[in-house]
């Protein structure tokens, strides 16, 4: 039987904006996949530590409100101070074209915009989480 | 009923289903036997006459055309008051300001959760100097303005009035509208601060106040719109927010209000969507609903009261990244939906909005659509044009059958507030936005530029870009603030609001006197944090 893959699901910031954050969650839980939902109004700190208890193999952060160019790098920073940079980390939202190749560079792999079928998505965390959890 | 298209033979349909946005079946034709059990006097009745279902006034757009109310704001006031002064002389007619999210949580600019927030989603408000210049060179007796603020609506909306007192401008004269809607923030858009009752206390010491001091000021703007952004469908959009109107009008009826003093300045906010003849039924049957609301439930006896008079805002979650032209397409058709139904103020959504703020070419094309609607179409020298159409009427009456229905529920859980505690209109709403994103997957609804008609190769379009510099510059602000005020006084201030607060004092006077002592939102709010505590709410997937 293989292991299901586990991915934390997380708004940080300030914005209360949940319906992409929820139907994904729901989505992923359909596909199979361990769903944890963080809820609103997480600090990049609380995500990482959600993500370590829980032994996430995957990040999918819903962010709408632009602050993604402050709070990405530091969620990334901390998986790696954490030991957790081979955890895959996927970004969803409203994200203008030129901070794409920004947040790839960081490390971010996957980055969803506006009308990405949820399926792709879903194929996009199988892919590229299976390498990690081996199954 | 199924009817055969004349002379075809038999009736060959395309694949369904045939089905709104909302997914309710749609028959292929409608007739006098659909609308049977109408009554024209009592159920439609001409514009202006009870039930309002084909408007409020009597000459519709015929005496005035709607409010062309363009939603703005970010970065610094500096450059927000450039944006509306630019808004003001394409012929806009009136404000309408959208606030960052530090502001609308009720945090300054220098609170952890507000790192890379400010001025993003819209202009930063620390405190009464940042005020005084996003109003600068505005007339504020002249205008009217609307404010999209639910949390810190009262601490906001003292502000304002201290800007129009040092204009010159007397408080009865001012004009406007404060969003100050918490319920469908628990419910959909989540920007809450404290719990559900002493958050409802705050509104209605509004209420209260402005009916003895800002008599022309609309208290709360009840919304749907992000009721329906989160996924609802029109039926649920229309339930949900006119129960939340129900709940409002009952909480200052319980405060000891008198309906007819502050029922006249409830206004209502609706999401104009994609699925045309179910918008515009929603509008009319909304009209229907509240004015036997106001009568029946409440005994309300100024027919200002039974009156609904709404905002409309094109659908956001309609806008596709792909092909970003196809939008101002989408918005014009919405546009005119809302237009049909009687709207008294619009605002048109901009063709970039999936991508980043607009920039100011794209908010000028927004607001010339409804200029064009105004002025070209024709549609404006007529009232409630689709009255009497079978279709339209069906449609009304179906959804004020499902909104009664939906009354009931909640009239059983004990309230709206009850019901959102409860996770009610949270989880239908969840299930909504999941059963209709399965439904764009499986392509039984067509979104054109994203699950058909795909466009390979798009261009990029030039977008708003918001740097770091607002941040800083208010950083700085807040900073010098600190160090000019006199902080006693604001200390004081910020004591009498939390002795206020613990008691049953009147909390808008107590935020007036802070305001003037240029305390912060940030430092307001958490004063009512000290006495209230926040509010956390349990996720509903």
């Amino acid at each position: 039987m293989p292991q299901k893959i586990r991915v934390v699901i997380a708004k940080p910031g300030l914005d209360g904006h949940d319906r992409g954050a929820k139907v994904i969650a729901r989505a992923l839980r359909d596909a199979g996949m361990e769903v944890i939902y963080t809820g609103l109004r997480q600090t990049p700190e609380q995500i990482v530590a959600a993500a370590l208890q829980e032994d996430a193999d995957a990040i999918g952060l819903s962010i709408l409100s632009g602050a993604h160019m402050h709070i990405c790098p530091r969620l990334m920073e901390l998986l790696r101070e954490k030991g957790l940079q081979d955890v895959l980390v996927v970004v969803g939202g409203i994200i203008p074209d030129v901070d794409i190749p920004k947040l790839n560079a960081m490390g971010i792999r996957g980055v969803f915009l506006p009308g990405t079928p949820m399926q792709e998505i879903v194929d996009f965390i199988n892919r590229s989480a299976r390498a990690r959890v081996g199954i | 009923m199924k009817t055969a298209t004349p002379g075809t033979g038999a009736a060959k349909e395309r694949t369904g289903p045939f089905t709104t946005i909302s997914g309710r079946p749609i028959e292929a034709l409608y007739t006098p036997k659909d609308i049977a059990s109408l009554d024209y006097d009592r159920d439609l009745a001409n514009p202006g006459a009870f039930p309002y279902t084909r408007g409020i006034h009597p000459t519709g757009y015929r005496g005035k055309l709607w409010t062309m109310r363009q939603f703005a704001g970010f970065g610094t006031p500096e450059e927000t008051n450039e944006r509306y002064t630019q808004l003001l002389e394409a012929g806009g007619t009136g404000l309408s300001v959208a606030f960052d999210l530090p502001t609308l949580m009720g945090r300054d600019p220098d609170h952890e959760l507000s790192l890379g927030e400010v001025g993003k989603c819209g202009v930063n408000v620390t405190s009464l100097a940042d005020m005084e210049t996003l109003f600068e060179g505005i007339d504020l007796a002249g205008i009217t303005t609307s404010m999209t603020i639910n949390s810190p609506a009262s601490m906001i909306f003292a502000m304002y009035l201290v800007v129009a007192e040092q204009q010159g401008a007397s408080w009865p004269s001012l004009s406007g509208t404060i969003q100050n809607d918490i319920l469908k923030e628990f419910i959909a858009q989540k920007e809450y601060i404290y719990p559900p009752r002493p958050s409802m206390r705050l509104i209605t010491d509004v209420f209260s106040f402005c009916a003895a001091n800002v008599p022309r000021w609309n208290t709360i703007s009840v919304s749907g719109y992000h009721i329906r952004e989160a996924g609802a469908t029109a039926a649920q959009e229309l339930a949900f927010t006119l129960r939340d109107g129900v709940e409002y009008v009952q909480y200052g009826v319980d405060a000891g209000l008198d309906v007819d003093e502050f029922s006249p300045r409830l206004s209502f906010f609706f999401n104009s969507h994609s699925d045309f003849f179910e918008e515009i039924a929603k509008y009319r049957a909304a009209r229907r609903i509240w004015a036997h609301v106001m009568r029946d439930r409440f005994k309300a006896r100024d027919p200002r009261s039974w009156q609904l008079r709404f905002h409309a805002q094109t659908a956001g979650v309609s806008l596709t990244a792909q092909q970003p032209y196809n939008n101002v397409v989408r918005t014009a058709l919405q546009a005119m939906a809302a237009v049909l139904g009687g709207a008294q103020s619009l605002h048109t959504n901009s063709l970039d909005e999936a991508l980043a703020l607009p920039t100011a070419d794209a908010a000028t094309l927004a607001l010339r659509t409804q200029q064009i609607i105004a002025y070209e179409t024709g549609v404006a020298n007529i009232v409630d044009p689709l009255g009497g159409s079978y279709f339209i009427e069906k449609l009304t009456r179906d959804l004020e059958e499902e909104t009664l229905a939906h009354f009931d529920t909640i009239d059983r859980m004990g309230g709206m507030v009850e019901a959102i505690e409860k996770g009610y209109p949270q989880r239908e709403i969840a299930n909504s936005a999941y059963r209709f994103q399965q439904s764009v997957e499986q392509r039984e609804k067509l979104v054109v530029g994203v699950n058909d008609f795909v466009a390979e190769n798009e261009g990029p379009i030039g977008i708003l870009y918001i740097d770091e510099s607002a941040s800083a510059r208010q950083l700085e602000k807040l900073d010098r603030l600190r160090k000019t005020r006199d902080n006693g006084r604001v200390r004081r201030a910020l004591d009498a609001l939390k002795a206020g607060a613990r008691g049953t004092a009147n909390t808008m006077p107590l935020l007036v006197d802070a305001v003037r002592a240029y305390a912060t939102v940030g430092e307001m709010c958490d004063a009512l944090r000290q006495v209230w505590g926040e509010y956390e709410e349990t996720p509903i997937i």
